[in-house]
């Protein structure tokens, strides 16, 4: 199965629902720890993805993240808006021209776009953000790179990053608003890592279906 | 949740609409992007001050767009920071040549939207300094976490950096002085109640009728640590030690001492406040040179209050005296 532009849009638009359906819980996660508005900022900002997608669709999967990363940078804010656009930017140019991406460009995509999120954000693993997330995530996906198969390497990424997101529960924050609670921001997941396992297993999907007849 | 809205998603875009349509004589709305301008921009030859961070905060920032404050407020969701593409036109649209001070109130979300702006205006150009201001001293352990936020000093930065602006002051001058002012505020806050952001509909925590929480931010995040209901003056002196603490204000000095509503506080219970302060500052031999009193870093309709503390000099005297007309704040003209 390949990943091509097909499957990119289908990751965005599933990316989409998925941000329209967990829009509560994402809030919910929120108000607990931070200011209430993740799952809103997200939920508009991939809808502003879809407007883009519409407007002017794009020829490769890179150019397809690329579109993705300026509607969320534009249209998120908070913190989430830069970072996943940073994420998304990074990931485009690490995919490049390319037209299909195999495993294990898909894994170098999954590094750069950790790393953007690190480089932007500058937290560190346990700090209780995204990266905690996306560091599992990434380092399953380099594992799962080895055998040549893209497919196998999203689920691997998706499967660490929604264990990662379980794993910030008793953390205490270190970075973003969160911090502020001290001791008491234990006890709850971080939306950040919530979010970015929601859309890791939006690729997954987009790849099942673009497996088979949509 | 009661709200005088009409739906929760237009919050911002109406309430900005409402605010150009109040205020034309100062101000001009710039709907998408939305940004607000003085409507004299670019003034020439002058330093521009730009200054933005989530909605919810009213009159932060529009409330201070005018002559001798803000030539550009960047307003973004409630609670949640503009996006580059508002604040790198707003920037380049005040710009008269002799650079622009982004004043940034240091959140996470503030920061990051804020610095890629600056970075874009750049090479498109513009020269932008940046001067983050973080005064909440709730904020014990700023190793540890994302470093003080930015809470009522953001006024007293924009005053009297707008003041220096306005007379004429070089960039690197004008950011000096409002780097100046940031070091020497200090402030800490109290919440007798939540508040309920519209698109969320649910308070933003949860707090018994009895009970208040210390040191909170103006996101309507929760605080540093949840206490009993206290009277106005053990309050008051709760809020007012550490800040002095962390100050170092001695004997002899003078202050501003600024007391400011979180938005659902009357003005009354304000005075309450200032009074206890006042006299602990003049317990103290501190002199309360100057004052402000009223709703200017809100938290929506939050019950509750901050204050804050800033070490005057001359310098800062005469700025903060000089003349300001913006929709929340106007004298001397």
């Amino acid at each position: 199965m390949a990943l091509d532009v097909t499957w990119a849009v289908q990751w965005l638009r599933l990316s989409a629902e998925a941000m329209a359906k967990h829009r509560s819980e994402l809030i919910e996660l929120d108000r607990a720890i931070g200011d209430s508005d993740h799952g809103e900022n997200m939920d508009r900002g991939f809808k502003a993805v879809l407007q883009k997608l519409a407007e002017s669709p794009p020829e490769t999967p890179g150019a397809a993240l690329k579109l993705a990363a300026m509607a969320l940078m534009s249209k998120v804010g908070g913190a989430a808006g830069p970072l996943y656009g940073t994420a998304y930017l990074r990931a485009a140019t690490a995919m490049g021209e390319a037209g299909e991406i195999d495993a294990q460009l898909l894994s170098e995509a999954l590094t750069a776009a950790r790393d953007g999120v690190v480089a932007r954000g500058k937290a560190e693993p346990g700090d209780k953000t995204m990266v905690d997330a996306w560091t599992p995530a990434v380092d399953a996906a380099r594992k799962a790179a080895a055998d040549g198969d893209p497919a196998a390497v999203l689920e691997a990424a998706a499967a660490a990053a929604e264990a990662g997101a379980v794993a910030t529960d008793p953390l205490v924050a270190r970075k973003g608003r969160a911090s502020y609670l001290g001791e008491r921001s234990a006890g709850h997941r971080d939306p950040g890592a919530a979010s970015t396992a929601l859309l890791l297993r939006a690729a997954v999907e987009a790849a099942d279906h673009a497996a088979g007849p949509l | 949740m009661k709200k005088l809205i009409n739906d929760p998603q237009s919050v911002v875009d109406e309430s900005v609409e409402g605010f150009g349509l109040a205020h034309a004589d100062l101000v001009t709305v710039h709907a998408d992007p939305k940004y607000v301008l003085r409507t004299d921009a670019p003034v020439a030859g002058k330093v521009a001050l730009v200054s933005g961070g989530g909605s919810g905060h009213e009159p932060l920032h529009a409330g201070f767009v005018g002559l001798g404050m803000l030539d550009a407020a960047v307003p973004g969701a409630v609670f949640t920071s503009p996006t580059p593409d508002q604040i790198i036109p707003a920037t380049t649209a005040v710009d008269s040549g002799a650079g622009v001070i982004h004043i940034v109130k240091n959140y996470t979300g503030d920061v990051l939207n804020f610095e890629t702006a600056a970075e874009m205006a750049q090479a498109e150009g513009v020269h932008v300094r940046t001067v983050l201001v973080n005064d909440d001293v709730a904020v014990e352990d700023s190793l540890y976490t994302a470093g003080r936020r930015g809470v009522g000093g953001t006024v007293l930065v924009e005053k009297i950096a707008g003041a220096a602006a306005e007379r004429g002051d070089d960039l690197e001058t004008v950011l000096a002085v409002a780097e100046r002012v940031n070091r020497n505020v200090r402030s800490m806050g109290v919440a007798l109640s939540a508040c309920t952001v519209p698109h969320a509909g649910a308070p933003s925590f949860d707090l018994a009728d009895d009970e208040i929480e210390i040191g909170i931010g103006i996101h309507g995040e929760p605080g540093r640590h949840r206490i009993a209901m206290e009277n106005a003056d053990g309050i008051t002196d709760r809020l007012l030690q550490p800040v002095l603490e962390d100050l170092r204000v001695d004997s002899g000095e003078k202050v501003l001492l600024f007391v400011n509503g979180m938005g659902g506080t009357p003005q009354s219970e304000l005075y309450i406040v200032f009074r206890r302060a006042a006299q602990i500052l003049n317990d103290r031999g501190i002199t309360v040179q100057r004052s402000l009193v009223g709703n200017f870093v809100t938290s929506l309709e939050m019950q509750g209050c901050s204050i804050s503390v800033l070490r005057l000099d001359d310098e800062f005297t005469e700025l903060w005296d000089a003349p300001v007309h913006t929709a929340a704040l106007r004298w001397g003209i």
